[in-house]
């Protein structure tokens, strides 16, 4: 079972657009993109908002609290992941509304469950920025 | 402005094989070509509309184009993964309907079983959730294991009843000498088989074989003019859904929207149906296009599995009848064309006597491309006999 911090950490692509996003997981902060237009909250970053399309998006900072939304236990990884044993992919329910894929560490596999409330760590990529996967909330 | 009985289906063609590692994808493409063409009583030289997916290769559908000595007129190469050859159905009835084309043909082929399977979409580079999904581990399985532990967790299916949705498509497969899996299996096999992304058991994910499939449309004209019997394409929808930044539903699929427009085209109500064929990915995938399509309300679809529904020939709603996507075959990791040409079959009286559904006069074909959980294509096709 990998749900540590032995779990493989990609480097994601930063793109002009993602680039205040990962600069701020490299100290601890997940933004979330708020329209100023409607109000919505939104993931992933991008440069509109995909609910009224308006670019007058602003980054807030997450307070990092999200509950379980759906999760599974896969022994089917890819890429990087192709030989790191079972982990938890889930989507957990950020506090701010949007949904976001992630994973879920630090927990028994076992014992989690759909509404539970679970809290953002980051792990680092070695390449200026850090994954925000999530830990069962104490 | 509709394409109701203006194309018919005059060709189809499955691929005899599931491992084929003496064949390039482009020869795949041909021989399932001329199969259809065979079939139609036509000729390559006769088609004028092409349509292919990102199976194909080379820069859309020009290389094999090229490859087969096509003259066309009209072509269409989009893409929304293995469901996009019921979107082609649907945009080939348009074009002949308009007369853009008057002989479209579809091609599938591929060799995921005996070579890696080049990556669709990435020729133009990495999309956008690049840097927020394959990151975490995103694979297929687990993507659809997302929506399948949500379902059961808002309407309280059971892993047993998704397995009922194996267990009809095991029951129509050992009649099927190709199926790449013969054997009938029951619930207990299927919740007993290994986890493969919870809840999706080994047993609950489709087949990886070689293998494709190709269709040809034709205007009422050439239709008449043919021996062959032909089918009448009755309606089409399609819709994209996707993560509405963050704020999904996977428990619902396109299949709520592309259905509803197939039905409107038709003219039909889902007691006209008399078999279904539904690309089943993954088990799951069936349970939700069978609500979706509004066979049973949302979250009742592991109820309506139950006692058979899905079994031919005298299930309420017999599905699959070749086997479909979890025993039969899915060529090119695609099991949007194995439903059209199974359900062509059944409207022909075609299909295998032990699942030939008495009487079939009007099919309805659908498929779920992509993933679930994240972004997906649906595509419904309605399909009735040339006489009914």
């Amino acid at each position: 079972m990998t749900t540590g911090a032995e779990l493989p950490a990609p480097v994601p692509e930063v793109q002009p657009e993602t680039a205040a996003f990962w600069e701020a997981t490299s100290r601890g902060v997940l933004l979330v993109q708020r329209c100023t237009a409607c109000g919505t909250s939104v993931w992933y970053p991008r440069f509109l908002c995909s609910n009224c399309h308006s670019s007058e998006l602003k980054q807030v900072e997450a307070s990092g609290r999200a509950t379980v939304y759906s999760f599974t236990l896969t022994t089917r990884g890819i890429l990087e992941y192709k030989d790191c044993g079972p982990y938890v992919l889930a989507l957990v329910e950020l506090e701010e509304g949007p949904k976001m894929l992630t994973n879920i560490v630090e927990c028994d596999p076992e014992t989690l469950s759909i509404g539970q409330s679970v809290q953002v760590v980051f792990h680092d990529t070695g390449a200026g920025s850090a994954l925000p996967r999530f830990r069962p909330a104490a | 402005m509709t394409i109701r009985r203006k194309a018919f289906i005059a060709g189809a063609y499955e691929h005899p094989g599931r491992e084929l590692p003496d064949r390039s994808i482009a020869q795949i493409h041909a021989e399932v070509a001329l199969g259809a063409l065979a079939d139609a009583g036509l000729t390559l030289a006769d088609v004028d509309g092409y349509f292919t997916g990102g199976d194909a290769p080379g820069l859309g559908g020009l290389a094999m184009a090229d490859y087969l000595g096509l003259a066309v007129r009209y072509m269409d190469s989009s893409d929304m993964g293995g469901s996009v050859y019921l979107s082609h159905v649907g945009h080939a009835a348009a074009a002949i309907a308009t007369g853009k084309c008057s002989v479209a043909l579809i091609t599938l082929g591929g060799r995921p079983r005996t070579t890696a399977l080049r990556a669709p979409g990435q020729l133009m580079g990495a999309p956008p959730e690049a840097a927020f999904e394959p990151v975490f581990g995103m694979n297929v399985s687990a993507v659809y294991a997302l929506a399948a532990a949500r379902h059961i967790h808002e309407y309280g299916t059971t892993s047993e009843q998704l397995a009922e949705i194996k267990v009809a498509a095991s029951l129509h497969a050992q009649h099927n000498e190709r199926a790449l899996l013969r054997k009938v299996v029951t619930v207990e096999d299927v919740v007993n088989s290994p986890m493969v992304s919870s809840p999706l058991h080994r047993l609950d994910c489709c087949v990886v074989t070689d293998g494709g499939g190709a269709l040809v449309l034709v205007n009422e004209d050439i239709a008449k003019s043919l021996d062959r019997h032909c089918v009448a394409v009755l309606g089409h929808g399609e819709a994209i859904e996707h993560t509405k930044g963050g704020w999904q539903d996977v428990t619902v699929t396109g299949g709520v929207r592309s259905g509803r427009d197939a039905f409107e085209e038709a003219g039909v109500s889902r007691s006209n149906i008399d078999y279904v064929g539904l690309y089943d990915s993954f088990t799951i995938t069936v349970l939700l296009a069978l609500e979706d399509l509004g066979f049973c309300d949302k979250g009742e679809g592991g109820k309506f599995v139950l006692g058979g529904t899905l079994q031919a020939p005298f299930g309420k709603l017999p599905f699959n009848t070749d086997g479909g996507s979890l025993c039969n075959n899915h060529p090119a990791n695609r099991g949007g064309m194995t439903k059209m040409i199974e359900a062509v079959r059944q409207l022909r009286g075609e299909a295998h006597s032990a699942v030939q559904v008495p009487d079939c006069e009007i099919a309805l074909a659908h498929g779920t491309g992509g993933w679930l959980s994240t972004r997906m294509g649906n595509a419904t096709v309605i399909l009735g006999r040339e006489d009914a």
